[in-house]
């Protein structure tokens, strides 16, 4: 008994960061070939077919490399802050409900967790920034810190907003209430009862439109606190060389990268687990084609798969979107982005989370 | 006994131990960034400490607020104004004043430890919930959480006022 639960956490642990590392793999390759497409080259075509290996070739080398701490660093901080960049993100993933019945810590103040463990994140960026002794390090992680704690705002806000149209903190309730199975009627509009119906139809996003723009603040600020384009000012290569690690290399540098790839998996499924109905399915049950039923279930295996899918192929659309934007825009300057932040995005976060608290009052008949 | 049982025991003594480290971390660090760092590394063993008694709101709460929040701005504060190492300094009056009042304040520490030394919390501890709280807030206590937002907004626009003036001579 006391062994196999040790065991089950310990599995389930090995089992997440594999998937993060496979995913890096794929994503890293997924990144080189749309921005080479976007910008008509064919991208990495030697190793493999298609270059298909070409990030695990990369990934090889790097963790071969010897990993070289500089004499005039701070060894502990310079070595905790990888570490710390990792871990805060990598915690995030417990909380996160991956089909129906996985979720890895039924928290309930889930959402709130992930926030809090999130922000995290900015302590290991600063530590490396510092810990490196070196003016582009310290320059890029102060750009980063600076970034990450005003796009906090909108993206909490806005996630409360979602939270109170749900009325959970818990986010395996919230892809609960987003589907056929859920333990509340699904209403449209505040007017049709399309409990039975699910699909897209019962996602927020479709319920109540105003979480539109919601998603949008989102999305945005979600880029920001990734630091991806065109939010990458920490990173800036033509100003900063590359910010705050850029002191780092070998399987440290490794890390750093992983971190970067597993935080916007991350967002991109809460994104879709607050707004898409999570591990729900898009097909709605239309008379006697009941597609909804046919293609998510609770309890089997067959059921879990589907979910599994389900999430992950949202989670992979916005991931592309996010990529799609990094290789259209141009990177912003400085008082761009916190004017974007503090002028438009907070105030216009809000708003929708006023509107979100009247509309929520009207829906339970306080109106 | 149970892997529960088992690992409730290992996780209150290794965020016990943490936590202790912090703070000896905190005094002892001649380095103030070392120093908040350490205070960081106590704030999350307080955390999780807190999760033990499955005061999960609470937890969340004191990572959010403390260990993210408040101490980024403490670091951003030390690192830009470019503190030196703490040097030796010498003994005197006010030091003796606050080594009592330490002195003092274990004291009192203690006392009030030995008065819960025996007792176990049973069950869930119920206010670190969100929704005790929540409710709480809205009902009980809606007059100090509407007072704290209107001192929170002051606060707020005399930061403003403050940084306006001087960027406006």
């Amino acid at each position: 008994m006391v062994l196999s639960s040790g065991i089950l956490v310990l599995i389930q642990v090995a089992a997440t960061f594999t998937f993060i590392a496979l995913f890096t793999l794929w994503a890293v390759y997924a990144e080189r070939k749309v921005s080479a497409w976007i910008q008509d080259r064919i991208g990495p075509m030697e190793v493999g077919p298609h270059g298909a290996f070409q990030t695990a070739a990369d990934i090889l080398k790097l963790i071969l490399k010897e990993s070289i701490i500089p004499a005039a660093a701070q060894p502990l901080l310079f070595i905790a802050a990888p570490i710390v960049i990792f871990v805060s993100v990598f915690a995030g993933y417990a909380a996160l409900p991956v089909g129906p019945d996985i979720i890895a810590s039924s928290f309930s103040v889930g959402v709130l967790y992930i926030i809090a463990i999130i922000a995290v994140d900015v302590i290991g960026l600063l530590s490396a920034g510092w810990g490196s002794s070196n003016k582009y390090a310290l320059l890029g992680s102060v750009r980063a810190v600076a970034q990450m704690i005003s796009y906090e705002i909108p993206t909490a806000l806005i996630i409360i907003a979602t939270v109170m149209m749900t009325g959970s903190l818990n986010l395996q309730v919230i892809a609960l209430r987003q589907g056929i199975f859920s333990d509340v009627p699904v209403h449209l509009w505040g007017m049709m009862d399309i409990t039975h119906v699910g699909g897209f139809l019962s996602w927020n996003i479709v319920r109540y439109p105003h979480l539109i723009p919601a998603f949008i603040i989102f999305f945005i600020s979600t880029l920001a606190e990734c630091n991806r384009a065109p939010f990458d000012l920490p990173e800036a290569e033509s100003e900063l060389v590359s910010g705050f690690h850029v002191e780092y290399s070998g399987y440290r540098f490794a890390v750093i990268f992983l971190a970067e790839y597993a935080k916007m998996l991350l967002v991109c499924l809460i994104g879709a687990i607050l707004f898409f109905g999570g591990w729900n399915t898009p097909l709605p049950n239309i008379g006697s084609l009941s597609l909804a039923e046919w293609t998510s279930g609770t309890g089997t295996i067959a059921a879990t798969l589907w979910g599994v899918c389900w999430l992950l192929l949202k989670g992979v659309l916005l991931i592309l979107l996010q990529m799609w934007v990094r290789w259209t825009y141009p990177r912003l300057r400085m008082d761009q982005l916190t004017t974007l932040c503090w002028k438009y995005l907070i105030p216009g976060s809000i708003l929708i989370f006023f509107l979100s608290g009247i509309i929520r009052l009207w829906e339970v008949g306080g109106l | 006994m149970t892997f529960d049982s088992i690992f409730q025991i290992a996780f209150f003594w290794f965020f016990a131990i943490l936590g202790i480290a912090g703070g000896i971390g905190l005094i002892t660090q001649k380095n103030p960034v070392m120093a908040a760092l350490s205070l960081i590394l106590n704030f999350f063993s307080i955390a999780g400490l807190y999760l033990s008694l499955q005061a999960e709101f609470l937890a969340v709460i004191q990572i959010l607020v403390y260990a993210g929040a408040i101490m980024v701005l403490f670091l951003f504060v030390i690192m830009l104004l470019n503190m030196q190492d703490e040097q030796n300094q010498q003994f005197d009056v006010m030091k003796g004043l606050a080594f009592l009042l330490g002195l003092g304040f274990f004291g009192e520490l203690l006392f009030v430890f030995n008065s819960f030394m025996g007792k176990s919390v049973s069950g869930a501890f119920p206010l670190g919930k969100v929704e005790p709280i929540g409710m709480q807030m809205m009902t009980n206590y809606l007059f100090p959480f509407e007072m704290i937002s209107v001192v929170l907004l002051a606060a707020l626009i005399g930061a403003i006022i403050i940084a306006k003036k001087h960027s406006y001579k």
